[in-house]
């Protein structure tokens, strides 16, 4: 067995923690996230509430329980239909790499790319009207050019190996390449791209739940949670710190687990170190 | 002038040298000679300590009087390129593609302080000269993708000699190269030591390249020198054990069986063969160039036969191959196997697809490393639907190829470079093709691993009736398994006849630069082991 880096331990870890919490939550919670509790509002942290209480008076540490749900929900949609739809393209594409088919393909991808996507996400929303499903759909549609680029990327340089040839020697498709020999050789790359996507949803559903488009209340949401603290922040700074540090931490540790992934499981990378 | 004594290398543990003693003396070639993992490169490393981490030299090295061993590596620094410089194997990759060569001469002279920027210029124009790359092509501004691999390579040699250095290591400077380069090369190294008085300690796993450079020839196997000695003694006497088999495996003829069936028809034709490939448009309307990789190829190859193409890099060999595969389609001519027409254009038909199969060079590129040997080997089935027996099928295979049925359970990265190469032959054989494409099938492979290969292509041919059309740049591997032989030159036939024919009275004058470039040992030096008896 290969020892596991220190950065990727860490960021195993670390992610582990919301996981864990997010599930922890469909069960039990310190406290409910919908009564409200006007007396006890803005407490500062203590050992009846860890985190401290908002400006309704609810549980701080219970909203980021629920609420990294929300987050791991919508990031995890979001990367799957990103890898869903973009590694199919990418693997078309590779394998009809100089044709008009990888033409548009790529084509196409730049011109998503092009698109800042929260100005999309906006004129989603401003069609459909705002809500968490949205907001998957608009970061999901901003992943598939990344993974169809990463997918046909890595598949290109698989094309011109020998295995390849004796494929096709041995009468195989491109179709057939494809998925049994193209696809189980990028799946790491595709992993570690997953990871790092997973972490920027988790960052884009943050995003637009500030700006109000994304998860509507009562669906507690670490990005809203931001937004509604931010004018108390003077008055009681842990509301709006412990979302932030949520955000930050998460990210963080999905950041050093993609990469920690990549370098584990890039045999280059792995001699250097 | 270098002195290595005693010298041992440990890497994280695990032994590499073992007390290896040699001296390369001022204006001599000293050949270092052996299979790879025969610590041949690793001894140049230690010289120039480029050891990686977790390395622990013992013994001494010494140069001109000065203990390598006890410089640290700052002294080191100033020793490297300037009284000890390397020459490494591959030309492509040894230069910085984003800078000129001009520059990339002058930086050695200018980082050992040795001239200022305009000076080291100046030296680096006398270099490049040397080395045979005149100003009027080879300005000191060019690029090196301008460049090919021969001259490339001449770029790394000036680097090398900028500096006037006492010791020159060449770490197989020309097996990357073509034949014809390879004997340029070659002469202009032999006239820098002779003429400038460097030592060179030329490392190389061909016998035939020592033969005619080197002054003194050590032999290594598993990180010791097993035999060191005069070149003409050494080979010659052939004392030790090893050094006899390493010289029988070089120039090793396998047995065939005379299976010629003559009057019977073609199993391979190939008629007026063309292929271009489009290039790009010079200007937006401009017209579209075409390189023309094929041009007008016609062959044949009957049932039984062996048929080597030889010819030079880039020579259109391995593009007339992926035709013949149906894998590219012709613009012009045709192939038929057996009568029956090769298209890809129209889409060669799996029945027609399985009476042909290809081995590659690269037995560690030939293989989806996800994969099991059974399900590898049992690839080409997907042409004539999977018979229920096909375990069994496999097992046979890998047996005829001279491995376990065992061996179905394991993975490519399990086995050596050579039972590697055994399983694809087994993967082309499986389902019984009449013809196998060999596209430099051995050419990866160390001489002794060669001689075994070839030995199983020739048993090969004999128990299932196959044809060999045998690629390859080796004119002496062609000669020992090939009835009839094609010279391929920028994309056309140039000479064509009985193998031993050819070889013995070439008719064509690039076939007979292509022999008098191939270096050789003498017949007389091996000729002494019959008299002997040894």
């Amino acid at each position: 067995m290969r020892r596991l880096p220190v950065q990727m331990t860490l960021g195993a870890a670390l992610s582990a923690v919301f996981v864990l919490a997010a599930l922890v939550s469909f069960v039990w919670t310190p406290y409910g996230v919908e009564g409200l509790a006007i007396a006890r509002r803005m407490a500062p942290p203590s050992l009846a509430h860890p985190l401290g209480t908002d400006h309704f008076g609810r549980d701080i540490l219970s909203m980021l329980m629920v609420g990294a749900r929300t987050s791991i929900a919508v990031a995890i949609v979001a990367v799957g239909i990103g890898m869903g739809l973009g590694v199919p393209l990418g693997l078309l594409a590779a394998a009809n790499r100089g044709g008009l088919i990888d033409e548009i393909v790529m084509r196409g991808n730049d011109l998503i790319f092009a698109f800042p996507s929260l100005v999309i996400a906006i004129l989603i929303t401003a069609i459909a009207g705002p809500s968490a499903f949205n907001a998957i759909l608009a970061i999901g549609i901003f992943n598939t050019p990344v993974f169809a680029r990463v997918a046909r990327g890595g598949a290109l340089s698989l094309w011109t190996l020998d295995y390849i040839l004796a494929a096709r020697v041995a009468g195989k498709g491109r179709l057939r390449i494809s998925l049994e020999h193209i696809l189980p050789n990028i799946l790491n790359l595709l992993i570690v791209q997953g990871t790092i996507q997973f972490s920027l949803g988790i960052l884009a559903e943050a995003g637009l739940s500030y700006v109000g488009l994304g998860a509507q209340p009562p669906t507690p949401s670490w990005g809203r949670m931001l937004a509604e603290s931010q004018t108390m922040v003077s008055l009681s700074p842990h509301i709006a710190i412990f979302p932030g540090l949520a955000i930050v931490l998460m990210v963080l540790g999905l950041n050093l687990l993609g990469d920690g992934l990549r370098d584990w499981t890039d045999p280059r990378l792995r001699r250097a170190r | 002038m270098l002195s290595i004594r005693d010298l041992s290398l440990e890497i994280a543990g695990t032994p590499i040298l073992h007390g290896v003693s040699l001296d390369v003396a001022p204006g001599k070639v000293f050949g270092l000679v052996g299979e790879s993992g025969s610590g041949k490169s690793m001894t140049a490393l230690s010289v120039m300590r480029l050891l990686p981490q977790g390395a622990r030299l013992r013994g001494r090295v010494s140069l001109g009087g000065t203990e390598l061993t006890a410089l640290d590596e700052r002294q080191m620094c100033a020793v490297r390129g300037a009284r000890v410089a390397m020459i490494f194997q591959e030309p492509m990759t040894a230069l910085n593609p984003l800078r000129t060569i001009g520059e990339q001469v002058a930086e050695t002279l200018v980082v050992h302080g040795a001239a200022p920027r305009g000076e080291a210029m100046r030296i680096a124009r006398e270099k490049l000269d040397r080395v045979g790359l005149a100003a009027d092509r080879f300005d000191l501004g060019r690029y090196p993708f301008e460049l090919s691999g021969g001259q490339r390579q001449r770029v790394c040699i000036a680097m090398a000699i900028a500096l006037r250095p006492a010791i020159l290591i060449a770490d197989e400077p020309t097996t990357a190269l073509d034949v014809t380069t390879q004997a340029q090369i070659l002469a202009l190294l032999e006239s820098l030591v002779r003429e400038e008085g460097m030592g060179l300690m030329l490392i190389t796993h061909d016998l035939a390249v020592v033969a005619g450079m080197a002054d003194e020839v050590a032999v290594m196997r598993e990180g010791r020198i097993v035999e060191r000695g005069p070149t003409e003694t050494l080979f010659r006497t052939r004392r030790h054990p090893y050094t006899r088999a390493l010289l029988a495996a070089s120039s090793h003829v396998p047995k065939r069986a005379a299976l010629r069936s003559a009057g019977a028809p073609p199993v391979l034709e190939v008629e007026g063969a063309v292929r271009d490939y489009p290039l790009g448009r010079g200007a937006v309307f401009g017209a579209r160039g075409h390189f023309r990789a094929v041009d007008g190829v016609s062959l044949a190859v009957g049932r039984g036969e062996s048929v080597g193409l030889v010819g030079e890099s880039g020579c259109g060999k391995s593009t007339l191959a992926r035709a013949i595969l149906g894998l590219e389609p012709l613009q012009v001519g045709a192939i038929r196997l057996e009568g029956a027409p090769v298209d890809a254009a129209r889409g060669v038909p799996g029945a027609l697809r399985a009476k042909m199969q290809v081995v590659f060079q690269d037995p560690f590129g030939s293989f989806n490393p996800r994969h099991r040997v059974a399900r590898l080997v049992a690839e080409p089935f997907h042409l004539v639907g999977r018979p229920p027996d096909w375990r069994d099928r496999v097992a046979e295979a890998l047996q005829a190829v001279g491995l376990k049925p065992a061996d179905m359970e394991k993975f490519p990265h399990e086995f050596s470079g050579g039972q590697r190469q055994r399983i694809a032959i087994a993967r082309a054989i499986v389902i019984r093709p009449r013809l196998v494409i060999l596209d430099e099938a051995v050419s990866a492979l160390d001489v002794s691993i060669r001689a075994q290969i070839l030995e199983l292509l020739a048993d090969l041919q004999g128990r299932f009736g196959l044809s060999y059309l045998f690629i390859s740049h080796d004119l002496a591997v062609v000669r020992a398994i090939t009835d009839r032989v094609l010279v391929m030159r920028a994309g056309r036939i140039v000479e064509e006849g009985p193998t031993e024919a050819v070889f013995a009275a070439p008719r064509h004058g690039y076939t007979r630069q292509l022999l008098a470039a191939t270096p050789r040992i003498p017949e007389d030096w091996l000729a002494e082991e019959t008299r002997h008896g040894a």
